[in-house]
């Protein structure tokens, strides 16, 4: 039984877990360091206004001030995506929203920095205000930024795959839908923290709470024009993240600098309220969903429209645009397919990725535009998914690759541990049950900025006693990764994860890794585990054949040791072993890498969308609604996901709750919301989140297909299973009391007015009532992926 | 204005001298170096602070050191004994209860609060009792779990 897993698919502890019980394990504000200043941001006072003066002489005469830096100190844009650069740190021009940073303060204390801090005079010119898309659509007034696609317009798309006027000429109904989707943010508990430190050396070392380290080091090095070979950037043990740390953000910056002129430490540590200005969540959008299906429910044509809420700046705006079109014909056969994004500068803190980038939202609007459509054709909800799931080893009309899905299997056990069928429409009124499904990506199969080389690596080196270092430069924010890496390693080597000795996110020490977003790095990191470890178990295992004088087929290594298959007292210790091959070879060291296979279409914008692998959920939830009060309980979730093989089911689950919370809190109460140009609940208190007493039971049950191309076959669990939550919640609303909400957030008070709606005979729903007339460019026309599902009879 | 606060944290004698409004969280992470003590509002909307002070769980953001002085405050870095962990910290290291940890101590605290208190409590009294303190990354099942697996095994 040498093919036997020892640690994969094992639900082990995290490696890190005991630092995190007891205490141990250091946060980015938990680091202090001789000499070391504390710095306090300076925000900008309206939601958009040119700078005209910032007077700093008398925060500057506060005993323990030490230094202060405007935008004036820092010209250069720098921005994640090469399209995008937009951002300065402190911005110098003019702030684009309440809370953009404009000066910062360093000073022996926190305390001395705030009160600084309020030392400032800035003179402002007050500019017209875009609060909405509607505002940049229909206001005049200066542009927030000076590019884009046309005055607040970032960002344009339009693609049509196949013929969609004739998909839906071919269909028996046809049905339009607007839906809208609340913005939210990440709210990780852990506020964001940075100490910069840059030494005499010229050398500049930055500790801070990002998942994406690899992008802080570009950001830095071109921001403060330092080589790259003169900043180091540690990821410090991320205190969540969820997407809101994958920005470099103007408090790096801020601290770096202020560290480069004062030649001591400088530590930012944001409040609770600057984290809702640092942002980078969930953009609202208002979406226009057309859906085109025959008689048995079969989809021949789909049309989606999204207008996407950006905020001040750019983020990764762009790629959010195109994943709110990007994932639609992923999961059910869509033959023909049209999508249209725009997404507009607001005068808000920056919209970018939080778990799930972009496709919450669209599919959000999908999954209750098939439940309609469902109800209307006279069939049941499971049918119209589950006859029609995409295949394995299939394409999508937009030129994705499919590989392994499990999503039939998904949906059938959900039904069938809800008892789906025995309850839909036949629970007494107040009490309803709602399908959805959907499917997500196993790492973005373009990095984001163009270049061929692998988006991660990883090195293993090998002491004479049998140790095993790892170095990565993936950032593990609570997800498990260090966890992964270490399971992977130790399975490929036959050692114990004590021999494991880890060293990940540090830009100086670790091969890069592109960072913990777009769910990649179990698959990415993982393989480029398995090949570091593969090509240092051969030199091993051939020194160990040697030794015993058998052929390296007749030997396994497991548990420290290397044996021989059919008699285990010929054997050698691990590190007995790796000194014979460090004897016959020098040193031991590998290193393995990890390039998606080319996923590209061949058509502009091509690059987001492209996943090695995608995992899928189906997900039922229960609801209980009040029609006296418009309440609504959920009662329980059921959650199936196909996640390819589970490393860790142990964490496959936790990162499926996890994502069920998060989902839950978006479909029931989280906003980010504004009120006179200002965020109207910076504070946790105000920011709804679920706690303790509001979560439902969820029952996960985990499909685990093999993935031909995953590590261990394994794909993606940390941002998919929110996705089918806040549409099977809506769907279960519905089906309790018979109201539509077709907008996110679905609270009491919507839930009342659409029932007062029914009563009087209305149309009981509540949502967008329509969408702006925008006129998108002429759309992209691409020919359907020779491999993807045919409209039948055209 | 400063003055010298003693303390008494997890059995341990401290004196710090600090300015009189500094938070008990301010001073155990910043001049007592107990740094396990997390903070995630510093407003006392979110529990990661909190500590036992004679037992009760306390936000430590809200606390001032001085109305305090001379009573037995526990923090995560007291749980263990002679660096066994506390079977909390095992039932959550097993359960991955933890998963960014940062929400960790002050459940940990709540918690041993509650069992103290109640050693085996019911679903809802577990519920209840964790009630104030929030975390981001488990959808919270992982943490009743481990506190329901801990109260098993003590
Ligand atoms: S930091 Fe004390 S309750 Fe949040
Ligand atoms: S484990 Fe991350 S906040 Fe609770």
């Amino acid at each position: 039984m040498t093919d036997e897993l020892t640690l994969i698919g094992k639900p082990l502890p995290k490696v890190d877990a005991l630092g995190k019980v007891t205490g141990e394990t250091k946060y980015a504000d938990d680091l202090a360091m001789p000499r070391m200043l504390h710095a306090k941001i300076l925000g900008c006072h309206y939601p958009h206004a040119r700078i005209k003066h910032i007077g700093t002489a008398r925060a500057q005469a506060l005993p323990g001030v030490v230094a202060i830096i405007t935008g004036a100190d820092l010209p250069v844009k720098y921005g994640n995506l090469p399209v995008s650069q937009d951002e300065t740190g402190l911005a110098g021009d003019k702030g684009r929203f309440v809370g953009d940073p404009i000066a910062a303060v360093a000073a022996v204390d926190e305390e001395t920095a705030e009160r600084a801090i309020d030392l400032i005079d800035v003179e402002y010119e007050e500019l017209p205000a875009f609060m909405s898309v509607e505002d940049v659509l229909t206001k005049e007034g200066e542009p927030i930024q000076d590019y884009g696609d046309q005055g607040n317009v970032h960002k344009m798309v339009a693609l049509e795959f196949g013929d969609t006027e004739s998909g839906f000429a071919a269909a028996d109904y046809v049905r339009e839908d607007t839906f809208f989707y609340q913005g939210n943010t990440h709210l990780p508990m852990e506020e964001h923290a940075v100490v910069a430190h840059y030494t005499a050396d010229g050398k500049l070392t930055l500790w801070s709470s990002t998942q994406c380290p690899h992008y802080v080091h570009r950001a830095l090095s071109k921001a403060l024009a330092i080589a790259p070979s003169r900043v180091r950037i540690i990821a410090t043990p991320v205190g969540g993240g969820f997407g809101g740390k994958s920005d470099p953000l103007p408090h790096e910056v801020a601290a770096a600098k202020l560290s480069m002129i004062t030649g001591r430490p400088v530590k930012i540590a944001l409040t609770r309220e600057e984290v809702f200005y640092a942002h980078r969540g969930r953009h609202p959008v208002l979406m226009w969903a057309k859906t085109g299906v025959r008689k048995d429910g079969s989809i021949t044509a789909m049309h989606f429209k999204t207008f996407l809420d950006g905020g001040a700046y750019g983020s990764y705006g762009v790629a959010s645009t195109y994943y709110t079109g990007a994932l639609q014909p992923v999961t059910y056969k869509v033959p023909t397919y049209k999508f249209e994004g725009m997404r507009a500068f607001t005068n808000k803190p920056a919209c970018g990725p939080k778990r799930g980038h972009g496709t919450p939202q669209p599919r959000f609007g999908m999954e209750i535009q098939l439940d309609k459509i469902a109800e209307a054709i006279g069939i049941s909800p499971v049918d119209i998914r589950r006859k029609f799931v995409v295949d394995e080893n299939s394409y999508t009309v937009n030129h994705l690759r499919i590989t392994s899905c499990a999503l039939g299997e998904c949906i059938d056990k959900v039904a069938a541990a809800s008892g789906f069928n025995d309850k839909h429409r036949k629970l007494p009124f107040g009490k309803g049950v709602g399908l959805a499904c959907s499917s997500y990506l196993s790492g973005a199969g373009l990095p984001i900025y163009w270049n061929n080389m692998p988006h991660t690596s990883v090195q293993i080196k090998i002491d004479r006693g049998g140790g095993v270092a790892v170095l990565c430069g993936s950032t593990d924010i609570g997800q498990g990764s260090n966890s992964v890496l270490a399971y992977t390693v130790a399975e490929v080597l036959g050692v114990s994860l004590d021999a494991i000795q880890l060293t990940v996110s540090d830009t100086d020490l670790t091969p890069i890794d592109l960072g913990s977003y777009s769910s990649r790095v179990t698959f990415m990191m993982g393989n480029a585990a398995i090949e570091a470890a593969s090509k240092l178990k051969k030199l091993i295992m051939e020194a160990a054949a040697e030794k015993l004088q058998l052929p390296v087929e007749a030997l396994a290594a497991k548990n420290n040791s290397i044996y021989c298959i059919d008699d285990e007292r010929r054997s050698l210790t691990f590190a007995q072993a790796a000194q014979l091959a460090e004897a016959k070879h020098g040193g031991l060291g590998a290193m393995g890498s990890y390039t998606p296979p080319k996923l590209a279409g061949p058509f502009r914008g091509s690059g987001v969308g492209p996943s090695p692998a995608y995992s899928y959920s189906a997900c039922v939830a229960q609801v209980d609604v009040d029609p006296e009060t418009g309440e609504i309980k959920v009662e329980k979730i059921w959650i199936a996901h196909d996640c390819g093989r589970a490393i860790n089911p142990l964490l496959v689950i936790g990162q499926t709750e996890g994502s069920v919370y998060m989902g839950l809190g978006e479909a029931l109460m989280e906003e980010q919301d504004f009120r006179r140009n200002q965020h109207k609940i910076p504070s946790l208190l105000d920011y709804k989140s679920l706690t303790m007493m509001d979560m439902p039971e969820v029952e996960t049950i985990l499909v685990e297909p093999i993935d031909p191309e995953g590590p261990f076959g394994a794909k993606e669990a940390g941002q998919g299973p929110l996705l089918p939550v806040p549409p099977a919640v809506a769907n279960a609303v519905y089906d309790a009391v018979g109201v539509r909400i077709d907008e996110l957030p679905i609270t009491a008070d919507k839930v009342l007015k659409a029932l007062a709606l029914k009563a009087e005979g209305k149309e009981p729903r509540v949502g967008p009532k329509g969408v702006p007339s925008f006129v998108f460019p002429e759309p992209v026309r691409v020919e359907p992926h020779p491999q993807a599902p045919k409209l039948r009879g055209a | 204005m400063k003055q010298l606060i003693k303390l008494r944290v997890n059995g341990e004698d401290y004196e710090a001298y600090v300015p009189v409004h500094k938070t008990l969280l301010e001073v155990l992470r910043e001049d007592l170096n107990l740094t396990g003590t997390k903070h995630g509002c510093e407003l006392g909307e979110c529990g990661a602070c909190t500590v036992l002070v004679d037992g009760e769980p306390t936000l430590s953001c809200l606390t001032l050191p001085i109305e305090i002085q001379g009573r037995e405050i526990l923090t995560v870095e007291g749980l263990a004994h002679n660096g066994t962990p506390h079977p909390l910290q095992t039932a959550f290291a097993e359960l991955s209860a933890a998963q960014c940890g940062y929400c960790t101590p002050g459940m940990l605290i709540s918690a041993k609060a509650l069992l103290d208190h109640d050693p085996h409590p019911a679903r809802d009294d577990i519920r209840q009792a964790l009630s104030g303190n929030l975390c981001r990354c488990t959808g919270y099942s992982k943490i009743i779990e481990a506190v329901e697996l801990a109260a098993e095994r003590r």
